[in-house]
């Protein structure tokens, strides 16, 4: 019997053609999946859990000491609705991200053209700038906060000396300098990081386009405009993402520089989530509730932005 | 080209992200499984002696960072004369709530927990605190303790919590800048009004930085515990028995922010940053002797009368009509639900009630003692101000509501919006919709 097996399925094995590469493929298949098991498993551990947990929070009633106790959608989400912070949050997250988008967006473009050319003291100026992304964005907040304070930190004096500024005054203290307070220090932890991906992309647009170009008669600004700006689309694109993406999500710089404050006037979306979580609601329901609004936010946002990225590469 | 550059540096990054996030998994995961005891098997509290069991068992305690003067000074004098040993840990006060509610999940609360005596009526609620009734009750000192820690942490008539720091706001003032301001510099003020124009008469001094008072602006938590003694000693009751109303719009109220905007309106009358102050620095402008007059914590102007350059009065905070009041402030004491030890735990508490340890670890450090004989006492050798703000315990209160952090103490809170808009606004709001805002929350 078993010999007969075996036979049959040798002989099939010979003959039958189909039969065989069915098997291969689905030996393939197996080995496919095997090699994909490790990524697999950490997506939907590290990522798909998370979030399907979060989807149960928000629609459960779960607060910080009490723990889930049963459901109850869609009550956290009417509850966020209702809450008259939202609307100011969501108002100043936007002001905030056009605000550094449009800031960081030409600054890092102008300083990758800057320095993308190998001159003298170039690889000096790249460091320069690029060095405050070493810096962990809380770190860096902190030395703000230290530069900002009336008490110890010298920008104070400084604004005094030039003689717009009182130096008893708190620099963080008004709703607009709490805002450009914190608009001048991510520009600087990010301007470099920014620069890199921009000089990155002006790297990969190939030398003879630009010959080309100057046999052509192409000015300096015809060349900008024709050449670099258009072969540089999916890359703006994509340091747009970064930057619109990370703007939307702000909430390490504004909780050690402004706590939100003066009156609420700097409070991001993402920290009013904080803030229900473990300061005001103590209620991790309503928490998930708004994390679950804003990813949908994100995609929908991304989603157009991909869309963005890829005409630009149908483009070249 | 670009795009495949482009989506290798995409793929990099979100291999970063897991590898990130995998690395928060790990240590979460990890503070699961540390603190995941033998959980149902809590020891039988009513066979407990009354001062509880001293046979060298570790007993855990969290207590924040701004009393860590305080809780080491317990901490040390309890280990050095019993076989039990405390291990104390300070928690940053920004966490606090956080780092309780993530032990709260994970079963990993330590065996005492002391926290903001504003937290204790919502962790209580919440189930965090063992009911002592019957412990407390049979405490042979218990009406001699001052009883806004004990009201803190009784829920429908069971016991859950002890003073641990008291800490009370007293009013002081600058005698050198009063002398020079043509005041009395022995006589602080006994009203509200007498106060609005001792501060103005400083402010007309008219020198580069003085100011006559000072307000942390930006800090429910300090508006509280500088405001509400006003509101107290003018026989007034700002929230109400169960907290869940507040009554901050009466005439005196009215009065109290009324005289605070005229100060406020007046050059020099409130302290450069006052507005803006959220209360990480607002004892720094007395304690550098450029403000006349304000309400300020017992425990940091006794570390003044020896340190600071000026001589400094002090008084109970006085009300609207005279009359006075203090803030019982600080941390209150409890054991937790998930305690397994705690017998050891309750022989920590009980002697920490007693006058001696009392006398120890507060009067002897000119700390405010919890412990009314001790208040009244053991201070002989202490400054003879310091007895004046002990004097005002037996006065003072502590406001007690579920929802007071959220209500008051939280950055942005209704209550800062209220003192806001009622002192610097450009056109005050009504202050009876002000106080509604209040109630809205505090009912929830």
């Amino acid at each position: 019997m078993a010999d007969a097996t075996t036979t049959q399925r040798v002989v099939l094995g010979r003959g039958g053609a189909p039969r065989r590469s069915g098997r291969f493929a689905r030996r393939e298949n197996r080995l496919g999946w095997l090699y994909a098991a490790p990524t697999t498993t950490l997506l939907a551990v590290l990522f798909i859990a998370p979030i399907v947990v979060v989807v149960a929070m928000s629609a459960s009633r779960w607060t910080l000491l009490g723990g889930a106790q049963g459901g109850n959608f869609p009550e956290n989400f009417t509850k966020v609705f209702a809450d008259p912070m939202l609307g100011d949050a969501i108002g100043f997250t936007l002001l905030y991200t056009v605000i550094t988008t449009a800031i960081l967006m030409p600054l890092a473009f102008f300083l990758a053209l800057l320095v993308q050319e190998s001159r003298r003291w170039n690889s000096f100026l790249r460091t320069a700038i690029l060095l405050p992304s070493a810096l962990g964005i809380a770190s860096a907040s902190l030395l703000f906060y230290a530069l900002y304070s009336p008490q110890i930190g010298p920008i104070n004096g400084i604004l005094d000396w030039i003689g717009s500024f009182d130096a008893g005054a708190s620099i963080l203290g008004t709703p607009g300098g709490a805002l450009w307070g914190t608009v001048v220090l991510v520009v600087w932890r990010f301007a470099g990081y920014y620069m890199l991906l921009m000089m990155v992309g002006l790297q990969a647009i190939p030398g003879d386009v630009y010959e080309a170009a100057r046999i052509d008669g192409a000015g300096r600004w015809k060349t900008l405009t024709t050449i670099t700006l258009p072969l540089l689309r999916p890359t703006l694109a994509m340091t747009m993402i970064m930057s619109v993406t990370g703007s939307l999500l702000a909430f390490d710089q504004f909780y050690i520089l402004t706590k939100g404050g003066p009156n609420n006037s700097t409070m991001t979306i993402v920290q009013l989530v904080y803030r229900y979580a473990f300061e005001t609601k103590k209620d991790l329901g309503m928490a998930a509730a708004l994390s679950v609004l804003i990813l949908v936010a994100l995609v929908v946002v991304n989603a157009f932005q991909l869309k963005a990225l890829r005409i630009g590469a149908d483009d070249e | 080209m670009i795009i495949t550059t482009a989506t290798k540096r995409t793929r990099r990054w979100r291999t970063l992200g897991a590898a990130a996030l995998a690395g928060s998994l790990a240590i979460g995961l990890a503070g699961c499984g540390s603190s995941d005891g033998g959980a149902g098997d809590s020891p039988e509290i009513a066979d407990m002696p009354a001062e509880g069991v001293d046979d060298g068992t570790t007993i855990t305690m969290w207590s924040r960072a701004p009393l860590e003067k305080q809780a080491q000074n317990a901490v040390e004098i309890y280990n050095s004369t019993h076989e039990n040993q405390v291990e104390l840990e300070l928690l940053p006060n920004d966490d606090v709530e956080g780092k309780v509610g993530a032990a709260v999940q994970s079963d990993g609360l330590p065996d005492i927990l002391a926290g903001d005596v504003v937290r204790i009526p919502y962790w209580t609620q919440q189930g965090i605190f063992m009911d002592l009734t019957e412990q407390i009750d049979a405490l042979p000192n218990k009406d001699d303790l001052q009883s806004g820690h004990i009201k803190a942490g009784t829920m429908d008539g069971a016991e859950h919590t002890l003073p641990f720091v008291t800490d009370i706001s007293v009013m002081v003032w600058n005698k050198d800048l009063y002398e020079q301001a043509g005041l009395d510099p022995e006589a602080g003020p006994t009203t509200f009004d007498e106060y609005v124009e001792q501060a103005k008469a400083v402010a007309d001094l008219d020198e580069d930085g003085v100011a006559g008072s000072f307000l942390a602006g930006q800090s429910g938590g300090a508006l509280v515990f500088t405001l509400l003694p006003i509101l107290w000693g003018s026989g007034e009751t700002p929230l109400n028995e169960d907290g869940t109303e507040a009554m901050l719009d009466s005439d005196a109220a009215q009065q109290l922010f009324d005289g605070y905007r005229e100060l406020a309106e007046t050059p020099n009358g409130l302290g450069a940053g006052s507005k803006e102050e959220t209360g990480a620095t607002w004892t720094a402008p007395f304690q550098n002797g450029t403000v006349g007059v304000m309400q300020y914590p017992a425990t940091a102007v006794s570390g003044l009368f020896d340190s600071a350059s000026f001589e400094i009065g002090v008084a109970p905070i006085p009300g609207v009509d005279g009359g006075s009041s203090t803030f019982l402030g600080g941390d209150a004491i409890g054991i937790s639900q998930s305690s397994e030890n705690v017998a050891q735990a309750w022989n920590f508490l009980a002697w920490l009630m007693s006058d001696e340890a009392q006398q120890q670890v507060f009067a002897d450090n000119d700390d405010t003692a919890s412990n009314l004989t001790v208040l009244a006492e053991g201070y002989a050798d202490a400054d003879p101000r310091t007895q004046i703000g002990n004097d005002t315990v037996k006065d003072g209160q502590t406001p007690i509501a579920v929802n007071f952090n959220e209500a008051f103490n939280a950055a942005g809170s209704p209550w800062q919006m209220l003192v806001q808009d009622q002192i610097w606004g450009d056109d005050p709001a009504d202050l009876s919709s002000l106080n509604d805002d209040i109630t809205s929350i505090l009912a929830q």
